[in-house]
């Protein structure tokens, strides 16, 4: 399969990442090579078959809805990269 | 008694008759840790404040009679760096966590500690738990004790080592496509990755999660037994785990092995598997077979489509998982950027490894408009065949036996510019994974270069005894006949 620059774009903006020149060429390489190699799968005939998501057949698993202690805010906060007022900082996201 | 070499059975046994005390034990760990570390690499963060403090408190209260049913009260243990720790960094080998710190812990860990056991430190892992060397870690290389020019394997590759190498006693690591059984077979230790479902993966930093299983890294099969009975069973903070589990007692996997009938895959030893390698497993079909076992050849015909679907589902829900680190809750943020899409990207550009943006991209491929049914649904379809094959063969065989890997640990430096030819090389342990079946690697001899060789033992979904019970009697065979 061959992996046009649009696709790498493509990719790069759904994976949330800035590839440089070389990374772009270095993906180029091993998106064909990784994905020449998992087509082999294609070979298997599997028409009858489910798709399989969850190994533990556990259906609907539910709790009370009680009210719980939880970590506090300070806490959590104490991990934030930005914080302002007690709260997450993050740039400008919508115009008023 | 030498901590070094010494099983953490033993150990607890000298602690409770008071040959010694659970502060010796600690500082006498330490001391190996200080000596040993600047050769092997196998820690991130070694907690040894709290762990001093910690062996005083365990001291007293098994004083004053607590922990009577625990196998392991007083055992110091090193945890892989991917399970949260409250109040111990938790960076799962990557600049992105290099600063994080978690404010809860593990189930794994709560049940360790109601147990009596010590945290030690943090260990080396593959970023994120991505690769089998631990060589894509921000933290550095951790190297083989076994030689210290080839890699321990991963990605559990910081636990394996520690345990080989008189880091730790006993580790947990964590296996998706088998990373406890690789670098347990790489460095000549035991490793067991039990059933999906059997362990809690609360606090657990999430890969594949339908793969990802926590489990025990030690010097012998009853370690490992002895670990599993403490962290296995039901949690209500993890809706995967499995409800009325019974992890095996260690009178259970005493037991003799007469009459088992043990699985032997002919698939399993065609081309790719060294000659080294072969020849030290076909040994231990002997030994199998003194103890009293069956060998039956059964046929794993799809297991070559493993690997394969194994890294389109992996990778699809790595994607997915990691979308969770942009820079604003917890974790790196770039210094530089413009406005809120630039801060998500820039972030996650610098803040991730290679191997992982590699398989980032491979995820967010598969899982793309177009892709998604000849890829994704496509391997899911292949772990349902997957699943039917081996409960097929399991209505035949108890277990079954086979190789960790093809060949033994791979030279520092020589795998990761081959990315391919690395993820083919867990060709013999991601079936198991896809299947969410239980596996134990058991070291079996080493090659030329003095590195390990192992086996391994698949099981039925909860036929955690059978596989414990089996290398236990094959460990036991073998003990006596060096002595």
């Amino acid at each position: 399969m061959e992996i046009t620059p649009e696709t790498i774009e493509y990719v790069s903006a759904l994976a949330n990442l800035k590839l440089n020149k070389e990374e772009k060429i270095q993906t180029k390489k091993d998106l064909e090579q990784i994905l020449g190699y998992i087509e082999v799968i294609q070979e298997l005939d599997t028409k009858s078959v489910e798709p399989l998501t969850h190994i533990v057949q556990r259906k609907n698993v539910v709790r009370e809805d009680e009210v719980k202690e939880s970590i506090d805010r300070e806490q959590i906060l104490k991990n934030a990269p930005l914080i302002k007022d007690n709260c997450f900082t993050v740039p400008k996201a919508v115009d008023v | 008694m030498d901590i070094t070499k010494v099983s953490a059975l033993q150990l607890s046994k000298a602690i409770r008759s008071k040959e010694l005390t659970v502060t010796e034990v600690v500082l006498a760990q330490l001391n190996e840790i200080r000596k040993r570390e600047p050769l092997y690499h196998c820690y991130i963060s070694i907690s040894e404040e709290q762990a001093i403090k910690r062996a005083d408190e365990v001291q007293k209260k098994i004083e004053q009679g607590e922990y009577a049913n625990s196998l392991l009260a007083g055992v110091p243990i090193a945890i892989k760096d991917n399970i949260c720790t409250k109040g111990i960094k938790t960076t799962c080998a990557s600049r992105m966590l290099s600063e994080f710190c978690p404010s809860y812990d593990a189930e794994v860990i709560t049940r360790l500690e109601a147990a009596g056991c010590i945290i030690l430190g943090k260990t080396n892992l593959d970023e994120f738990a991505m690769g089998g060397t631990t060589e894509t870690s921000y933290f550095g290389v951790t190297k083989n004790p076994n030689n210290i020019n080839y890699v321990p394997g991963g990605s559990s590759g910081g636990s394996a080592a520690a345990v080989a190498g008189g880091e730790a006693i006993i580790a947990l690591g964590s296996d998706t496509g088998g990373s406890i059984r690789q670098p347990s077979s790489f460095c000549g230790v035991v490793g067991l990755k039990p059933t999906y479902g059997m362990v809690s993966r609360y606090g657990l930093i999430a890969y594949a999660s339908s793969l990802d299983q926590i489990g025990p890294i030690g010097r012998t099969v009853e370690d490992c037994a002895a670990i599993l009975q403490i962290i296995a069973g039901e949690d209500k903070k993890d809706s995967t785990c499995a409800i009325n589990t019974v992890s095996p007692s260690l009178k259970a996997i005493r037991q003799s092995i007469q009459g088992k009938r043990v699985g032997f895959p002919a698939e399993y030893f065609e081309e790719g598997l060294s000659k080294e390698v072969r020849i030290e497993i076909l040994k231990v079909v002997q030994v199998l077979k003194e103890c009293g076992a069956n060998i039956e050849e059964i046929k794993l015909n799809t297991s070559i489509y493993g690997v394969p679907a194994y890294y389109i589902l992996a990778c699809a829900e790595a994607s997915s998982n990691l979308s969770r680190y942009d820079g604003v809750k917890y974790g790196f943020r770039a210094s530089k950027y413009e406005d809120l899409s630039e801060l998500y990207k820039e972030t996650r550009s610098i803040g991730f490894g290679t191997e992982v943006k590699r398989r980032l991209l491979i995820g967010s491929f598969v899982l793309s408009s177009g892709y998604y049914d000849a890829y994704y649904n496509k391997a899911l379809k292949v772990k349902n065949i997957l699943r039917e094959e081996f409960r097929r063969a399991f209505e035949k065989v108890d277990l079954i036996l086979t190789p960790v890997t093809a060949t033994t640990a791979p030279k520092i430096g020589e795998s990761l510019s081959e990315p391919l030819k690395m993820y083919l090389g867990d060709s013999y342990t991601v079936p198991v994974n896809l299947a969410g079946l239980p596996a134990i690697s058991v070291p079996c001899g080493k090659d030329k270069n003095n590195l390990p060789i192992g086996f391994q033992l698949i099981g039925k979904p909860f036929g955690e005894q059978e596989i414990l019970q089996t290398a236990y009697q094959y460990e036991c065979t073998v003990q006596k006949g060096e002595k």
